[in-house]
């Protein structure tokens, strides 16, 4: 079995058994998680010293050069699942992150608040 | 069979999604070997791990590959490596009592622990332990801000609590005190003080650890220890005066491993109704004596926040004259090429909290003094703005001075106002847009707070940089002092890593590990030490201070070895080995 299949097969098993396949998300509680936790990096205001947008938003529009939006809550395409590996596995100058910051069950209402904000309900 | 595509979601766009997942799962290659802590059977560590679960929940011992890898370095130089420090398992205790049954457990099994706090301390180290096997016990979720008191400008906190979490508190009570806050504010009050970590208000304030006032710390045996006045019952002052009576051990828990700290207090800097910012220049290169002197003794008599240094000549090294004599600190040929260019050799920013009268009051009088000392001296005014600052005005980006002179200045730390505008640092580039920082590079070292020990800094870094074969031309005559801890500079000193700093591949990564550790020595040759480091460098800098024959690490190992025998906290931490585990001494990648 490849590495990648090993983990995804990993990742499936755990899904299956967390919140975030077992309860219905909180759109209102995800939405103040993500104000403390995500858009201090990832929203949408202005940065300081003439950088228009913060580190993570503009990271994102970096590496996606347009093809997806720079701003998470513009983002349709962030499932749980997705969000999860991101928040749980981190992503180039994005460190993880860890339970006792952010349980599954936060990340599963982030990710139902993000749909909500991008019209992807 | 789930399938990748069904995982990840339908509403995952067609092309972006397999390149997300497959980006996020790069470089961190899923281990299948356990990871035990040394000298530890599997079954012993099983037995352990049940006991922690007995303790604090099954929820919260966290042992599988998934939720481990957080506690991972993300920034190692050793990533995926067989001798990268990765933890065995995670607990994650709620109270002060689990903490101290998880050390009691520790105890029985010779479990070594690694505690940390928030865990964000990602410039020198984030959450991964000095002893590979090591088990977390991360206090994240000791969360509570115990008291804020606006009069006596004190505070008591658990340490998972956040610089964004206590500025939250601070303006959801409408409490008029500013903490000083670290550059990326996901860090945490505690740990970062108990980092020694500095930042940029009044002196007294930004050295963090200067700024505590009183901790509770459970002991190597379990027991609850305080200091200061806390060791007094019934006291009512322990976040008054921080010393008590006797010996006060507080320091051996900074950069330490005597204990683990559950409660800490600090002084707080009351909110000042004005804020406000002038620029001094000096025309020559050895002007730089006399702006010091003239800093040095506005710091001391606390009129002035954190100085900002810096050479406005930097602007000068594309021209190949001027860099040639940069860089053979011809002094006579610089200050030429300046005077013809019509540009000041250094530029001081002040910064004044106080009233609208007094800061100006006290900006006149810098002018005053600057002016006696060097009459050609150039001063600007910057800012005058009443505080709180409004969101927009800490994002403004008005250059308050005229060219060539620019500001440096980021408001938001200099009003305690926690951000994570830093996190562009190791992130992707316009330039660079497909790579970002995969290492920590951040090294800096202690130098004397005056001109005349700059200049000897920059030379002998020269020196070092040389013997360091860099590869580039190095140009240090520039160099500007941080004036972070209010008593000495600090100098960068990471950056001779040129030849290897952009080469992440995993042989490039170790490379960089071992320029690091080389320049370490030979800045330690110099007379160099650096006050932090990541735990991949701690043995590399505590072997700097070694004077009488490192009689300061015996002497912290003779109190470890009597506090903690069966060395369970935090083997290896600030370069301190238990004699359980000495012989793990300098085994990184040496």
């Amino acid at each position: 079995m490849s590495r990648a299949a090993l983990w995804m097969g990993t990742l499936s098993a755990l899904v299956a058994g967390t919140a975030l396949a077992q309860s219905l998300p909180s759109t209102g509680r995800g939405h103040v998680l993500f104000q403390q936790k995500c858009q201090p990096c990832h929203g949408t205001e202005r940065s300081d010293q003439g950088h228009a947008m913060l580190p993570g938003t503009d990271a994102l529009r970096l590496k996606y050069r347009g093809s997806l939006p720079a701003a998470l809550e513009q983002r349709k395409d962030l499932t749980p699942v997705a969000l999860w590996t991101f928040v749980r596995r981190g992503v180039g100058s994005m460190p993880p992150f860890r339970k006792s910051e952010l349980s599954d069950a936060d990340i599963a209402d982030i990710a139902a608040w993000i749909a909500a904000a991008s019209g992807n309900r | 069979m789930i399938t990748r595509r069904e995982l990840l979601g339908t509403s995952l766009a067609a092309a972006a999604a397999p390149v997300t997942a497959a980006q996020a799962t790069a470089g961190d290659a899923l281990s299948t070997t356990r990871i035990l802590p040394p000298g530890v059977s599997s079954a012993a560590f099983d037995t352990a791990l049940h006991e922690f679960e007995a303790a604090i929940g099954p929820d919260w011992v966290l042992s599988s590959e998934e939720d481990i890898h957080p506690y991972r370095d993300h920034f190692s130089m050793l990533k995926d490596q067989p001798d990268e420090l990765r933890p065995s398992a995670a607990v994650c205790p709620a109270t002060v009592e689990q903490v101290q049954a998880v050390v009691r457990i520790a105890n029985r099994h010779r479990i070594p622990l690694y505690a940390i706090s928030t865990g964000k301390n990602f410039a020198y180290g984030g959450p991964a332990p000095n002893l590979r096997g090591s088990v977390v016990v991360d206090l994240k979720r000791m969360n509570r801000i115990l008291e804020v008191d606006e009069k006596r400008h004190t505070a008591l906190v658990e340490p998972g609590v956040s610089y964004m979490d206590f500025y939250r508190h601070l303006q959801e009570h409408d409490l008029k005190v500013w903490v000083d806050t670290a550059d990326v504010g996901w860090g945490g009050l505690m740990g970062n003080a108990l980092e020694r970590g500095c930042g940029y208000t009044m002196g007294p304030y930004r050295d963090h650890f200067s700024a505590h006032c009183g901790m509770e710390i459970v002991l190597p045996n379990g027991e609850l220890m305080r200091t200061g006045m806390g060791a007094l019952p019934g006291s009512r002052a322990w976040q008054d005066y921080k010393h008590g009576f006797g010996p006060d051990p507080s320091g051996l828990f900074a950069q330490g491993n005597f204990g683990i700290v559950v409660k800490m207090g600090f002084r707080l800097m009351p909110r000042p109704e004005h804020w406000r910012t002038g620029l001094i220049t000096v025309p020559r290169r050895r002007d730089f004596i006399a702006l010091v002197d003239t800093v040095n003794y506005l710091t001391d008599l606390f009129v002035i926040g954190e100085p900002l240094y810096s050479s406005p000549l930097t602007q000068l090294l594309g021209d190949g004259t001027f860099r040639k004599a940069a860089v053979d600190f011809d002094e006579a040929t610089m200050d030429r090429i300046a005077a013809e260019r019509k540009i000041h050799s250094w530029q001081v920013e002040l910064q004044f909290y106080g009233s609208e009268r007094t800061t100006l009051a006290n900006w006149e009088w810098a002018q005053e003094l600057i002016r006696r000392a060097v009459p050609d001296a150039n001063c600007f005014d910057g800012e005058s703005l009443k505080v709180p600052v409004t969101q927009a005005q800490i994002e403004e980006n008005t250059r308050p001075y005229p060219a060539p002179y620019v500001s440096v200045m980021r408001r938001n730390v200099m009003h305690g106002v926690p951000k994570l505008y830093m996190w562009r640092s190791p992130g992707r580039t316009e330039n660079d847009p497909d790579t970002w920082n995969e290492t920590h590079i951040g090294l800096f070292s202690v130098i004397g707070r005056s001109a005349e020990a700059v200049f000897q800094a920059q030379k002998d870094f020269a020196d070092v940089a040389r013997k360091a074969r860099a590869g580039t031309e190095y140009v240090s005559s520039l160099l500007a002092p941080l004036n972070w801890h209010q008593s000495c500079f600090l100098i960068g000193n990471s950056f001779f890593g040129t030849t290897t700093r952009n080469d992440n591949s995993p042989q490039g990564k170790i490379r960089q590990l071992k320029e690091l550790q080389g320049i370490l020595k030979l800045n330690a040759q110099a007379g160099y030490g650096d006050y932090r480091a990541p735990p991949i460098l701690q043995d590399d800098v505590a072997d700097q201070y070694s004077f009488n024959n490192h009689i300061l690490r015996r002497f912290n190992e003779t109190l470890k070895d009597a506090v903690d025998p069966n060395g369970i906290l935090s083997p290896g931490r600030g370069g301190v080995w238990p004699k359980a585990h000495r012989k793990m001494r300098g085994r990184i990648r040496r």
